[in-house]
């Protein structure tokens, strides 16, 4: 049955019956509920990005920056079904999709490979969802939110659908052979660099360089990292988008290259700082997921944990280099995701090996030779440069239409209590109970006195 | 013998700090304080209550000087700690009976003397 027909089908309501037709054919029980259980791994990324990003910021902008990775699940979540699915993964060009499954049309329980059609485009959804969100570490503390909640819904629909179409959705770079697991271009070294545009357009929060901004509940910054990789087995291990032996192959490989990065990253804070930190120990582990997502079906355990331990260092270096120039990427995401993106993109292209994935390519030290490297190489520059152009014309159109930043004043004041009308940590002493007739006016959450 | 009670925004303090040790004022005691002057209200909402905080945090500094000091002091908070708005804070200025330095002993103007 085409898709126009389903189309059709389903504007008439007659959509149930044939679909309960077609599962029969081809749909695996298996494959169907690990792709269900990953979905649901995958969406837990994004709160669990919340406490990561939310532990590492002042306490009086704790609420902004998680609500700025919560915010994304609804933003990007409801345009991902409205049209990103359809403009990432409609038949389209090499370059976009199109708008022929917009509000989901046709997309039904048929089998899209061994999973039902609507499983796929959920579990694509969760990964739109915490790229948008994964930005939000480069402007805390001083985006007005209203105006990130614009930006990244249309960084959605501008940014991310069509760099995911490059390379998953029929797209150019999967057409020549691009190899990405589950997201090293399409979805970090995509947000890094539209982290790095963001920072600089935004300019730094005023605070930064003249006193100590610090992490605010470094337990939650290990909790955010643990959950991340917790989920992360869904995200790299889910890609494989069935039940085998490449799903166990990516999981295995997630689970061994943050371990060989925490390695990397210890014995360089010991030799660097002379103490092996907390805030250190889970940075490496986001920066070891992030290098393993692109090669996680493609390289062999071993090259996992070659690439876990390689992958962190230019990140490490990048980070410390960072926090001494007046570029204000506030939580490191392009440290973080941009260059654990690019390390990871690279070495898939050195260490991938058709022995362990005959749906692979063999990288440089498998008889590869430069190809897939110069490929891998490309599909880095492809994507960097056409986020790092859009995010920044997005960030100019939102500007014309709502200042990006809050004023200086509400910054010095946090940005809970001014975007939010919330406190992380109320204590309540001092609260005054307001009935709705005596609720006074607001601006910004402020209220003048009578 | 003074102490001045100084009473600013969080926000401030490390200009406030700065400003103290350029005028050579380094023996001083911090505190997080929670107070209500004349500013502007915030009020919060959570699932339907909405609430006035009638409380700010603020920051308390308590400093130790000798007659001369005090002028020195007053300005260098005052000039650090100003924003000009509402809320910006108080200093009050107390007449202290006796200061000892308990490491030596030392009474009054060589108990608050800064340390070389």
């Amino acid at each position: 049955m085409t898709k126009k027909k389903i189309c059709v089908l389903t504007v008439l309501g007659l959509l149930v019956p044939s679909v309960l037709a077609q599962e029969a054919e081809a749909i695996s029980g298996a494959d169907t509920s690990w792709l269900l259980v990953s979905t649901a791994l995958v969406l837990l990324m994004t709160p669990a990005l919340a406490f990561f990003y939310g532990g590492l910021v002042r306490s009086k902008n704790a609420l902004n920056t998680m609500m700025m990775s919560f915010v994304a699940l609804g933003i990007s979540g409801t345009l991902w079904a409205v049209a990103g699915y359809s403009l990432a993964f409609g038949t389209g060009g090499d370059w976009i999709g199109d708008f022929s499954m917009a509000f989901l049309a046709g997309v039904g329980l048929e089998p899209s490979g061994t999973t039902p059609h609507l499983l796929f485009m959920g579990f694509q959804g969760t990964f739109a969802i915490i790229t948008a969100a994964l930005i939000s570490g480069a402007v805390v503390e001083r985006m007005k939110f209203v105006s990130y909640v614009v930006f990244i819904g249309l960084w959605g629909l501008a940014v991310y659908a069509p760099v995911c179409h490059w390379v998953w959705g029929g797209g150019w770079l999967g057409g020549m052979g691009a190899l990405d697991f589950a997201g090293g271009a399409v979805v970090h070294v995509n947000a890094g660099v539209a982290a790095l545009v963001a920072a600089r357009v935004l300019g730094p929060r005023k605070d930064y360089g003249r006193e100590a901004l610090l992490p605010h509940n470094v337990p939650f910054v290990l909790l955010g990292a643990g959950v991340l990789w917790f989920g992360w087995f869904g995200f790299n291990g889910g890609s494989a988008l069935a039940a085998d032996g490449i799903a166990a192959l990516a999981l295995v490989n997630t689970l061994l290259a943050p371990a060989a990065g925490i390695f990397a990253w210890t014995l360089l804070d010991r030799f660097t700082t002379g103490k092996i930190t907390a805030v250190g120990i889970a940075t490496a582990i986001v920066v070891g997921l992030v290098a393993i997502t692109p090669a996680a079906g493609y390289v062999s355990p071993g090259g996992a944990l070659a690439l876990g331990a390689i992958g962190v260092i230019p990140s490490y270096y990048l980070i410390r280099w960072r926090t001494k120039t007046s570029l204000d990427d506030s939580l490191d995401v392009f440290a973080a995701h941009g260059m654990g993106g690019i390390m990871g993109a690279l070495l898939t292209g050195v260490l991938a090996t058709t022995a362990i994935n005959s749906g692979g390519a063999n990288g440089l030290l498998f008889g590869g030779g430069v190809t897939q490297l110069g490929i891998q190489a490309l599909s880095v520059l492809a994507v960097a440069v056409y986020s790092g152009v859009l995010t920044y014309l997005i960030l100019k159109l939102v500007g014309l239409m709502t200042k990006l930043r809050a004023d200086s004043s509400d910054e010095g004041l946090g940005m809970d209590i001014v975007a939010h009308g919330e406190e992380a940590y109320a204590t309540g002493e001092g609260a005054v109970l307001l009935n709705e007739a005596e609720a006074p006016e607001r601006v910004n959450g402020l209220t003048k006195k009578d | 013998m003074k102490l001045v009670k100084a009473i600013v925004r969080p926000s401030r303090l490390p200009d406030v700090l700065r400003a103290l040790y350029a005028a050579d004022i380094t023996g001083l005691t911090v505190s997080r304080v929670r107070g209500h002057g004349g500013e502007v209200e915030v009020v919060e909402t959570y699932r339907g209550t909405t609430v006035k905080m009638e409380m700010h945090d603020k920051v308390m500094i308590d400093i130790g000087v000798s007659d001369t000091f005090v002028d020195v002091a007053v300005d260098a908070i005052c000039g650090s700690a100003a924003t000009g708005n509402v809320g910006d804070g108080k200093i009050f200025v107390l007449p202290v009976e006796r200061v000892v330095r308990v490491r030596t002993g030392e009474e009054d103007v060589a108990a608050v003397t800064p340390v070389r």
